[in-house]
């Protein structure tokens, strides 16, 4: 987790973490040339699983340019060019996080080539949905611009659900993450709601682990709100590790030691 | 479990979040401006749904607060998002 320091690694440790995927996405800043990405691209594909094998987890990532630096659409292809470089590193699940930030049609544009990209290399895509007021729309438009390519919706997730999402993202065959913050997007206590009123079928949670507020426990603590409610076992498990094993492991490379 | 049980749970919690809305409008009111911000403006607007007294707050909620425009827009002008949509949307 580029962003975090190590001791976060070694908390999610100890609450029971054993594998991570890290998106690709934006840094806080604009990277200055792609050449910058280059080197992001080897901290995410060498550093970090070194970093997060010291304390026994798994690393994983995907590759994309974000959408937050899509807007310059020829700086963005040529970030799009160097990621074949990288794709066949062996923590590699795809490409992502790519989508939308605040629907313009450069960032369409961008998203509809990366798309293109993993069509043509036959990987994993992993969806990032806009924040807050620009979210419902632009979800609707990623599904669209996925519906136009040969891509099957059960190798994509979209990330980044919320209840105006969900049923949506379900119905129309994709898998659907929920982010958990402690502020923005979904807390844990609305992903227990959630769940319980959306099932479980294609439905995960994941910890953000940004630059911004936001807690890597935030996994173990909805698993611990769903147990305070009476949830089985099975039922945690199930979106917490079960349900992230199958769809992460139609990448042939994910694996949890 | 049951709404009871719910209640035991979960009521200090959102009473204190209450609170804390109160105290951020007060916060408001005593500021020297009078202007008035779309982001409060759809704020109250949620918090006339809540008093729906339907099950579905939470989307309708976040209905509220959405684009519900269909196009892409021809230029991203800005990064970040402002909670609400604001009036030249």
């Amino acid at each position: 987790m580029v962003s975090r320091t190590t001791d976060d690694y070694q908390r999610m440790a100890q609450a029971g973490c054993v594998a991570i995927t890290e998106p690709a996405f934006w840094a806080g800043f604009d990277r200055s040339s792609a050449q910058g990405f280059s080197d992001y691209f080897r901290q995410l594909t060498d550093t970090e699983p070194k970093r997060a094998a010291t304390y026994g987890i798994s690393h994983h990532c995907w590759l994309c340019i974000n959408s937050k630096e899509s807007e310059d659409v020829g700086f963005a292809r040529e970030v799009i060019s160097i990621i074949p470089d990288f794709i066949d590193c062996d923590n590699v699940l795809g490409i992502g996080e790519i989508g939308l930030n605040k629907n313009s049609k450069n960032e369409l544009i961008i998203l509809e080539e990366q798309l293109a990209l993993a069509q043509r290399m036959n990987q994993l895509v992993l969806v990032h949905t806009p924040h807050l007021e620009d979210k419902l729309k632009g979800t609707n438009l990623i599904m669209d611009a996925i519906d136009n390519t040969s891509l099957d919706p059960s190798r994509v997730l979209i990330d980044h659900v919320e209840e105006h999402t969900v049923r949506a993202v379900l119905d129309r065959g994709f898998w659907a993450g929920m982010t958990l913050y402690p502020d923005s997007k979904c807390t844990p206590q609305r992903a227990a709601d959630i769940i319980e009123m959306h099932g479980t079928d294609r439905l995960w949670i994941n910890s953000a682990g940004d630059w911004g507020p936001s807690d890597p426990l935030a996994v173990p603590k909805c698993r611990v709100e769903l147990a305070s409610r009476g949830h089985s076992q099975a039922l945690i498990n199930t979106i917490s590790y079960d349900n992230p094993l199958s769809f992460l492991s139609q990448s042939g490379k994910f694996s949890v030691k | 479990m049951t709404k009871e049980e719910i209640v035991d749970r979960y009521f200090l919690e959102h009473r204190a979040k209450v609170l804390d809305i109160a105290a951020f409008l007060d916060r408001i009111d005593r500021a020297e401006e009078n202007a008035s911000d779309f982001r409060i403006e759809a704020l109250l607007s949620c918090i006339k749904e809540l008093h729906s007294g339907k099950e579905g707050r939470t989307q309708r909620i976040l209905d509220l607060l959405s684009d519900q425009t269909k196009e892409p827009i021809d230029h991203a002008g800005m990064k970040g998002a402002s909670g609400a949509v604001p009036p030249t949307s």
